[in-house]
């Protein structure tokens, strides 16, 4: 039963700017997703997703099914002394958290939300904010399973001479659907980080503290857009207190309706100024993992909150010598286009290499921000956008994002048609389509 | 709270993706397992998680319950592997499709055999041992669907109807011994058996919030739980509506 496609489920992306019904495959067991990718009777093209975490369209296929694969959730092995984990796919990197926390074990790499699969993480080789020490998610895979539509469960090392690995570290799931996934652990000796909030006025003083804070390993910083070059520098590092209290499995909060954006930007840009001033005031605190790593997870679907029409989130990366004027010219457009969030993040990429072929993370800096979907007058922001990571040498986040024309990603990736010899030809994204087009 | 309890289960039907769900409850608790189904490679699966989780022991076995051989030999062998019992859940059934028992004599015989005959059976024999160790909980897991008949899915309906008052009987014969017998009532649930059902508004549950009324329920409570609890409060709503309206509805 589960090995087959439903009729007509409804999916979206977590920007919701495309919501639509599709024919759905949920697998449970292992045996179920072989069936399902190369079942006779599949939609003519079927995408593996996870969570729905990704912000625009590469985890939406239009012209097929989805399998999704959060019943494929289960873990098979934890070695604690080896400090490694293999699970399956599904498993979400909230829950493996949830299990590895008593025992003083956790992922080293973690991204802003827990509601992501560990597929997911290898699929967009997801970065979190201490990629200076650890780099990508990616850099800490050992092994993954990989199920094509036609031949045998893969079993793939970093090692792999088909290059079938590196295709799919970063491959937004084109490669085949990923079964399961063994990957190192990082020891911690407390669930609780000690971190530090430091207000700061210029993006100068931005890359200074970056530079100066080499000691943390977290690093990341909120900048203020309606005042850009005003914002705060969070470091921390993990405690040593050995107290392993585990995370939250659900929000404790949840939207109350759609489109109560005002709330939203006046929610946080209010708690942005609480921080600003209490960081004034400065002073180390103890943070929750699952508040330092996820604050809007707190919030159950907040990107409700953005309304009917959603909104896309647009994240780049500039190397470090172009990123001062290139993030400068950025901040100032968006201010003066109105159009932006109210809070940017900005943080640090370090040298350490990602193992994807088409891997986001190099060195430099990255600007993540979100933008209301205005139509054309978003789009028309974000090509400028575009034009300055160009001129910078940089790039765009390609799973985050869910318009950049073909021209424009085929530059930013120009090893792009490796990952189109090496995709499944039964699987098909929107995303795909759009970037591939020549 | 109370520190957890290891317990000695059995899962028959362990494959149910609600039964999965209690049993990672149970399992993070330290509790050993046997789990019966029919797909050795699918329990399997289930048990290496359980064991991650934290499962002291967890046991596998491939078998028809429906078909089975001999219930109260296997029944009182798995109790042995486990040095005891604390839960028996009995977690297999199959929601089936009205129209061909309708036409099928021999579907209907079928779904009565996997929702009501097969369960039964199981239970009376967990009832057998449990009250002679004078402790225990044997639980089954029922359906709304069973307070009232609807042409929707009425053969179905009986059968879950029909376990209920088994349970409910059970629990009764057990009371003096301290032992248990419980029925689990799910509402909407999204799981597997209802693909192709539009899902999705505040009357759907997950497995898993129905794992944990399993879980809470292996203390305590019972011997009828509706999961979530305002099922109790719906049927009791539907329970009441006179015939000639139901008559004209296509429930």
């Amino acid at each position: 039963m589960s090995a087959s496609f439903s009729n007509k489920e409804p999916f979206s992306s977590w920007g919701r700017i495309d919501r639509r019904l599709y024919p759905v495959a949920r697998p449970r067991f292992a045996a179920d997703l072989a069936k399902a990718i190369a079942a006779p009777d599949r939609p003519a093209s079927v995408l593996p997703v996870g969570l729905g975490r990704s912000y625009g369209d590469s985890c939406l296929n239009a012209e097929g099914g989805l399998i999704v694969m959060t019943g494929l959730n289960r873990l098979i092995e934890i070695d604690e002394q080896g400090m490694v984990m293999r699970a399956q796919a599904g498993l979400s990197l909230g829950e493996a958290l949830r299990v590895l926390t008593p025992k003083g074990l956790f992922l080293p790499v973690l991204p802003g939300s827990q509601f992501v699969t560990l597929g997911g993480a290898v699929a967009n080789d997801v970065h979190g904010k201490n990629h200076l020490k650890n780099g990508t998610f990616g850099r800490w895979v050992r092994r993954i399973g990989l199920q094509r539509s036609h031949g045998p469960a893969l079993s793939l090392a970093p090692d792999d001479p088909s290059g079938l690995f590196a295709a799919t570290m970063g491959g937004f799931g084109l490669t085949g659907a990923i079964s399961w996934v063994e990957i190192g652990l990082a020891p911690i000796g407390s669930a609780f980080l000690d971190a530090e909030d430091i207000p700061f006025s210029s993006l100068d003083e931005y890359f200074q503290l970056m530079a100066e804070s080499e000691t943390f390993e977290q690093r990341v910083a909120w900048i203020d857009c309606t005042r850009p070059g005003r914002g705060v520098f969070t470091r921390a590092n993990v405690r040593h207190d050995g107290n392993f209290q585990i995370g939250p499995a659900r929000p404790a909060l949840s939207a109350p309706l759609d489109g109560a954006s005002f709330l939203f930007n006046g929610v946080t840009l209010r708690a942005f100024n609480f921080a600003y001033a209490a960081a004034h005031r400065a002073s180390v605190r103890p943070v929750h993992y699952s508040k330092f790593y996820f604050p809007l997870d707190a919030v159950g679907d907040w990107n409700r909150l953005y309304g009917a029409r959603g909104f896309r989130q647009y994240q780049c990366v500039v190397p470090e010598g172009a990123a001062r004027d290139a993030v400068h010219e950025m901040l100032y457009l968006i201010a003066r286009s109105g159009e932006g969030s109210m809070l940017a993040v900005l943080k640090a990429f370090g040298p350490k290499p990602s193992p994807g072929l088409m891997s986001f993370a190099t060195e430099g800096h990255t600007l993540a921000l979100d933008f209301p979907n205005h139509g054309e007058r978003t789009l028309r922001l974000m090509a400028r956008l575009d034009e300055i990571v160009l001129e910078a040498g940089g790039r765009i986040y390609a799973g985050k994002d869910g318009r950049a024309p073909a021209r424009t990603f085929q530059r930013m990736y120009p090893r792009w048609r490796e990952l189109e010899r090496m995709r499944d030809p039964a699987i098909r994204s929107d995303f795909w389509s759009r970037v591939s087009a020549t | 709270m109370t520190r957890p309890i290891a317990r000695r289960v059995i899962i028959l039907g362990a494959q149910s993706a609600i039964a999965e769900a209690a049993a990672r409850r149970f399992a993070a608790e330290g509790s050993r397992f046997v789990l019966v189904g029919r797909d050795l490679a699918r329990l399997n699966e289930i048990a290496a998680d359980l064991r991650v989780r934290g499962a002291a022991a967890c046991e596998v076995e491939a078998l028809d319950l429906v078909e089975a051989r001999d219930p109260r030999g296997r029944m009182r062998a798995w109790v042995d592997t486990l040095g005891g019992i604390s839960l028996v859940l009995i977690a297999f059934g199959v929601l089936g499709d009205q129209e061909e028992a309708e036409r099928d004599l021999h579907a209907l015989d079928r779904l009565l055999a996997v929702n009501f005959n097969a369960p039964a059976v199981w239970a009376a024999t967990a009832a057998e041992i449990m009250m002679a160790q004078g402790g225990g909980t044997v639980m089954a897991i029922g359906s709304v669907a069973g307070d009232r008949g609807r042409q929707s899915n009425y053969a179905y309906g009986a059968a879950k109807a029909g376990i209920g008052v088994f349970m409910q009987g059970l629990a009764h014969r057990l009371a003096p011994s301290g032992a248990r017998a419980v029925l689990v009532k799910p509402g909407f649930v999204d799981t597997p058996m209802t693909a192709g059902f539009a899902k999705g508004g505040p009357l759907w549950a997950s497995p898993d919030q129905i794992g944990a009324a399993i879980w809470r329920a292996a203390d305590k409570g019972g011997p009828i739980v509706y999961a979530p609890w305002f099922w109790r409060f719906i049927m009791l709503i539907i329970r009441a509506v006179p015939a000639f309206v139901i008559h004209r509805s296509k429930l």
